[in-house]
């Protein structure tokens, strides 16, 4: 549910800028870091972290499209351009962090205390309550994406922008909302993952490849294939750590991926392409 | 074009002959320039994928498949190096065709996702190669580069017996010479003008009988043999190999330094690598902040000169413009 949630991060920016967004997996980590000075350091309330997480991201991804890449995109002749202005963001982030934040491992306490017995299996409560956060996180997402206007506008601009733009569609307020949005759910998922898996400063382009993964899986730019690829990608690695331990599962999932791509080569929802 | 000749020349010699000259003693510049130099024979590999309109950030898969070609050959297997050498680059080109042939299908960011997990697929490959790349341990003690002998005249002597950083700057300044001398031919010869209009239009490029299965395999095993070299030649230079010596990070510069040089020219890659690189260096007195000055450069760079460094004073020549 949570790799869910950074798939449709990367999903949302690529869609409607047509950015590939390789600063994500250090966005995460940011929103990481937040959740952890605000709720671990702080000690004020875990929700207050993750709201401040989705906030302080969301102003990054917004202050990287209005500089940077508006400019790059007006600029450019080439759409690879944006490609190499995130590869740059992603550097800057995370020498950034490892600045602020140093080299050590980052984890704080569980939310709530507690284990669940689900048939059988001992879920420890913060666990679950996370995992019932990221879905209705998902899930409020989607239902915003189809039914309000924003989402509508956003819907508009990723299938045809010139298109979008002559209905009256604000292009610039929409990316900028769009990226923004890409960029909370990027901070979301680092304010709730921090719980489980504790943070460091140089998480992030191990992420950045996961996230990459789920979405060649999926489709790129298309919310249901994230959703789907973000799925495909958290049971193999559960299947896979769980039969063959250690690095070799990894290995297989990449190998896997190169041999389905072979085959559609985009992604299970993705439309063809010319 | 008499003037340009004349141009290049004082370059090179500048660069084979008075560089090492007056650096000779200085172990800490020579070692960096000879990276730089590496560094960017590995971008001109790059930038020949990108002659064909793809953008390559797996380069350090196949720095890795030839760095530890070298290893293995030279370590289990006792093969001179100068043998290894082009082995490596033949191994990193092999490898590059076989997973180029069906990758080479997908297009732009698809295939620029697809080269990046490449590189951490390669480096997950040598963590688990077992006892032949030895794991996270590495490969270490990889011997230096021994004399070449023909018909009992010493052509190259042993690097035991020279000045070791001199003799591999001179390595390192001859490879990049050949490879850019290599890429210049191709790029103004009828390959080039395939690749270019493979670059524009694949479908159209089939229509008047190119084969465009072919010449993008060719291409991207072209720029897959430079990384082998450049991979071995790291190897031998540093005597040792891990599964991280090359990574996701070192694809990305490699494709960085290939943009912020200019893509349009085929020297762009080189002076991308140097200026860069040596930009790195030279920042090296603001240590915890050297990457983040670094990066800050990089991106203002991007923001106010997105066609490369070279954009700024050289007018394309026609036959170099990559995207004519």
């Amino acid at each position: 549910m949570n790799y869910a949630l950074i798939a449709l991060g990367i999903t949302l920016i690529f869609a409607i800028m047509g950015v590939l967004n390789f600063a994500h997996g250090q966005m995460y980590v940011l929103g990481g870091f937040v959740t952890y000075y605000v709720y671990g350091v702080f000690g004020l309330n875990y929700f207050v972290a993750l709201a401040a997480s989705a906030v302080t991201v969301a102003c990054v991804g917004l202050v990287f499209e209005r500089f940077l890449f508006r400019r790059v995109l007006r600029i450019t002749t080439r759409e690879e351009s944006t490609m190499l202005l995130a590869a740059g963001t992603a550097l800057l982030l995370d020498s950034l962090g490892l600045a602020l934040f140093g080299e050590k491992q980052r984890g704080v306490a569980p939310v709530v205390a507690g284990v669940y017995e689900i048939f059988g299996a001992f879920v420890p409560a913060s666990r679950a309550l996370i995992f019932v956060l990221a879905g209705g996180l998902v899930g409020a997402l989607l239902l915003f994406i189809q039914y309000t206007r924003p989402g509508r506008a956003l819907r508009a601009i990723a299938q045809d922008k010139e298109t979008a733009a002559l209905q009256g569609v604000d292009i610039d307020r929409y990316s900028a909302l769009g990226f923004a949005l890409g960029a909370a759910l990027a901070g979301l998922a680092g304010g709730l993952l921090v719980t489980v898996f504790a943070v460091n400063a140089g998480a992030g382009t191990p992420i950045s490849i996961k996230a990459f993964i789920m979405i060649m899986i999926g489709g790129a730019g298309v919310v249901s294939g994230a959703i789907l690829g973000a799925f495909v990608l958290g049971f193999s690695e559960a299947l896979g750590y769980f039969f063959i331990p250690g690095s070799t599962t990894y290995l297989m999932i990449l190998v896997g991926l190169i041999v389905f791509l072979i085959f559609r080569p985009q992604g299970i929802m993705g439309k063809p392409w010319g | 074009m008499r003037l340009r000749v004349a141009a290049a020349l004082v370059g090179l010699a500048l660069y084979l002959v008075v560089v090492p000259f007056v650096f000779r003693e200085s172990r800490y510049l020579l070692g960096i320039l000879t990276t730089a130099s590496v560094l960017s024979l590995i971008s001109l590999g790059v930038w020949l994928t990108f002659a064909i309109g793809r953008i390559n950030i797996g380069q350090a898969a196949f720095a890795l498949v030839g760095g530890y070609t070298t290893a293995i050959l030279s370590v289990k297997l006792g093969v001179s190096f100068w043998l290894c050498l082009p082995a490596s680059g033949l191994a990193a080109a092999l490898v590059g065709a076989v997973i180029g042939w069906p990758i080479l299908r997908l297009k732009g960011v698809y295939f620029a996702m697809i080269t990046l997990t490449l590189s951490e697929a390669a480096r997950l490959a040598a963590l688990n190669g077992g006892t032949i790349t030895q794991g996270a341990t590495g490969i270490l003690n990889i011997p230096l580069p021994g004399e070449v002998t023909f018909a009992g005249v010493v052509l190259v002597p042993a690097f035991r017996a020279l000045n070791v950083h001199l003799a591999f700057y001179y390595l390192a300044a001859i490879l990049l010479v050949l490879g850019l001398f290599t890429v210049t031919r191709i790029a103004s010869c009828r390959l080039g003008w395939i690749f270019r209009s493979l670059r524009q239009d694949e479908a159209l490029a089939a229509s008047i009988g190119v084969n465009v299965a072919k010449y993008r395999v060719l291409a991207f095993a072209l720029g897959c043999f430079f990384a082998g070299i450049a991979g071995a030649f790291f190897t031998v230079s540093q005597q040792s190999i891990y599964p991280s010596s090359f990574g996701v990070p070192d694809s990305v510069y490699f494709m960085l330094y290939c943009f912020l040089g200019g893509l349009s020219y085929v020297s762009g890659p080189v002076v991308g690598a140097f200026v860069l690189f040596l930009g790195f260096e030279l920042l090296h007195g603001l240590r915890e902040y050297q990457m983040l000055t670094y990066a800050a450069i990089m991106i203002t760079m991007m923001l106010w000169l997105p066609n490369g460094l070279l954009s700024l004073r050289l007018p394309a020549r026609p036959g170099m413009k990559a995207d004519a």
